[in-house]
């Protein structure tokens, strides 16, 4: 507990002084507002931020898992072929230098305004993490055990699902971990294409209405939404990787 | 009649851009253990990885209880200086680890598992992952994962180098029991004179690069060994006369 205080303590301070500068400086509320009128607006519009919340959860958790299999399947097909890694992974890095943002109305374009292009951005924004550690992950493996294995007469299939996929975990848990903090603001971002419902949405028409304090409460939800799925993937990881958490040592 | 020797290497050569292994001849008799001992890099462990069918070999022959044997992979029980225990599997599993390589029934394997391991006295460590044990204990359960996999001939390279003194004299103990019990054929590397003298019924030196066979020790003394032996002036005369070969 003790490790935590002083973060804590930090960020006490930090809201303390915005409150206090904001009505020492006389600043108005649409241009900053204090915490406290963001705390009051999230309260006054509750029903309608959580209304906008369900379908941006929806929303990154399929784009997510879409990224998930997509990550696996193509860290397989590098691992597995060294002209497959060849050729992939140039346009790995290539993908991660298009821009997104400009990507979306182009899928708007193409899929239109339903679910489809939302989760094609969050996946193509999520992929790359888990793909890239997991890969990492596959190469990492130490040599002398492949050398074991090899001694034992395993082939490539026994190899791969007796070493390399759970050696692979920590690192594809790091990679997820990542993933899973982009796929909110991914949706957040896809939200701003076009759509009815979604914490992108009402993050547009708040700043269009000059509503400053429900910007910053729907802001304040976006962090809290990326922390709460980053401890889940944290919480998920501790339960299937056990091994890799508790190194303490016991002597013989 | 007389049983031939378990493992007979003829003539044994391996060379890349320069000659590493060079006609290298020995066996190893049903119930022996045998070492080779030789300067750091010599080519101990190529030689071990072209017994054990990781490496082929250009030239030379490698018979198995009087057969030759050309796929050897999976004929020997292969351990190395590290551990290399799966941290993702407890000691149990990391111990049936050959099972699913050998295409065997999970449950028969199991209780063999479990059998060594009470045997070893490793029972009441079954449930622990790898990271919760010190280095020597990894080592034993090393050791036995060996065994299970296969304790028809065990290579062990160097299977004790990276432990300090006293954890690696106990390991010997512990070796020289299982030994005994399970009657193995053992052949292992060191560039330990002593451990090599304290272990072993004989020890091939090997000369530098390429690695060939200089000498073949026969160490007479009593069996079982206790830590004493290592001052008595027997130990000690072989000891120097190991020395003046290397």
């Amino acid at each position: 507990m003790k490790q935590h205080i002083f973060p804590i303590l930090f960020g006490f301070l930090v809201l303390l002084t915005w409150q206090f500068s904001v009505s020492f400086f006389h600043i108005e509320q649409w241009i900053l507002p204090s915490p406290i009128q963001i705390i009051d607006s999230f309260w006054q519009s509750r029903s309608l931020i959580f209304f906008h919340l369900v379908p941006t959860i929806f929303e990154a958790s399929i784009g997510l898992i879409g990224a998930i299999f997509i990550s696996i399947f193509i860290a397989i097909l590098m691992e597995r072929s060294q002209v497959m890694k060849k050729i992939i992974y140039p346009f790995l890095i290539i993908s991660q230098t298009i821009p997104f943002i400009i990507l979306a109305p182009l899928l708007t374009l193409w899929f239109g305004f339903g679910l489809l292009p939302k989760i094609i951005i969050i996946a193509l924004v999520c992929f790359f993490p888990i793909t890239i550690n997991l890969f990492d992950g596959f190469q990492g493996v130490d040599p002398s055990i492949l050398r074991l294995l090899n001694s034992m007469g395993a082939n490539q299939k026994q190899i791969f699902r007796l070493v390399k996929w759970p050696a692979s975990l920590p690192a594809f848990f790091s990679g997820l971990r990542i993933a899973a903090a982009y796929s909110i603001l991914g949706a957040v971002v896809s939200e701003w294409m076009g759509a009815d419902r979604g914490l992108g949405i009402l993050l547009i028409r708040s700043t269009k209405s000059y509503l400053t304090d429900r910007v910053f409460a729907v802001i304040g939800i976006i962090t809290i939404l990326s922390i709460v799925s980053v401890l889940i993937v944290e919480i998920i990881a501790r339960l299937s990787i056990p091994w890799h958490f508790n190194k303490l040592r016991v002597k013989s | 009649m007389k049983k031939g020797p378990k493992l007979i290497i003829k003539n044994l050569s391996l060379s890349f851009e320069e000659s590493i292994i060079r006609k290298i001849s020995l066996d190893v008799n049903e119930g022996e253990i045998v070492s080779i001992i030789g300067p750091s890099g010599c080519g101990k462990s190529t030689l071990f990885n072209v017994i054990s069918g990781i490496l082929k070999q250009d030239d030379g022959v490698i018979k198995i209880d009087g057969l030759e044997e050309k796929q050897r992979q999976g004929k020997f029980g292969y351990m190395f200086q590290e551990p290399l225990l799966f941290p993702w599997l407890k000691v149990l599993d990391n111990i049936m680890l050959g099972f699913e390589i050998k295409g065997l029934e999970k449950n028969q394997v199991k209780i063999e598992a479990l059998d060594l391991l009470k045997k070893f006295n490793l029972f009441e460590y079954s449930n622990f992952y790898p990271n919760n044990l010190s280095g020597g204990m990894k080592q034993k359960v090393a050791l036995l994962r060996t065994i299970a996999f296969n304790s028809n001939i065990l290579l062990l390279d160097e299977p004790f180098g990276s432990l300090d003194a006293i954890t690696r004299s106990s390991l010997h103990l512990y070796l020289l029991e299982i030994w005994k019990k399970l009657k193995l054929s053992i052949i292992f590397t060191t560039h330990d004179i002593r451990e090599a003298i304290f272990l072993s019924d004989r020890v091939y030196v090997l000369s530098k690069k390429p690695a060939n066979v200089a000498d073949c020790i026969k160490i007479n003394l009593p069996r079982p060994r206790k830590i004493a032996d290592l001052t008595s002036p027997k130990f000690v005369e072989m000891e120097k006369k190991l020395m003046s070969l290397l």
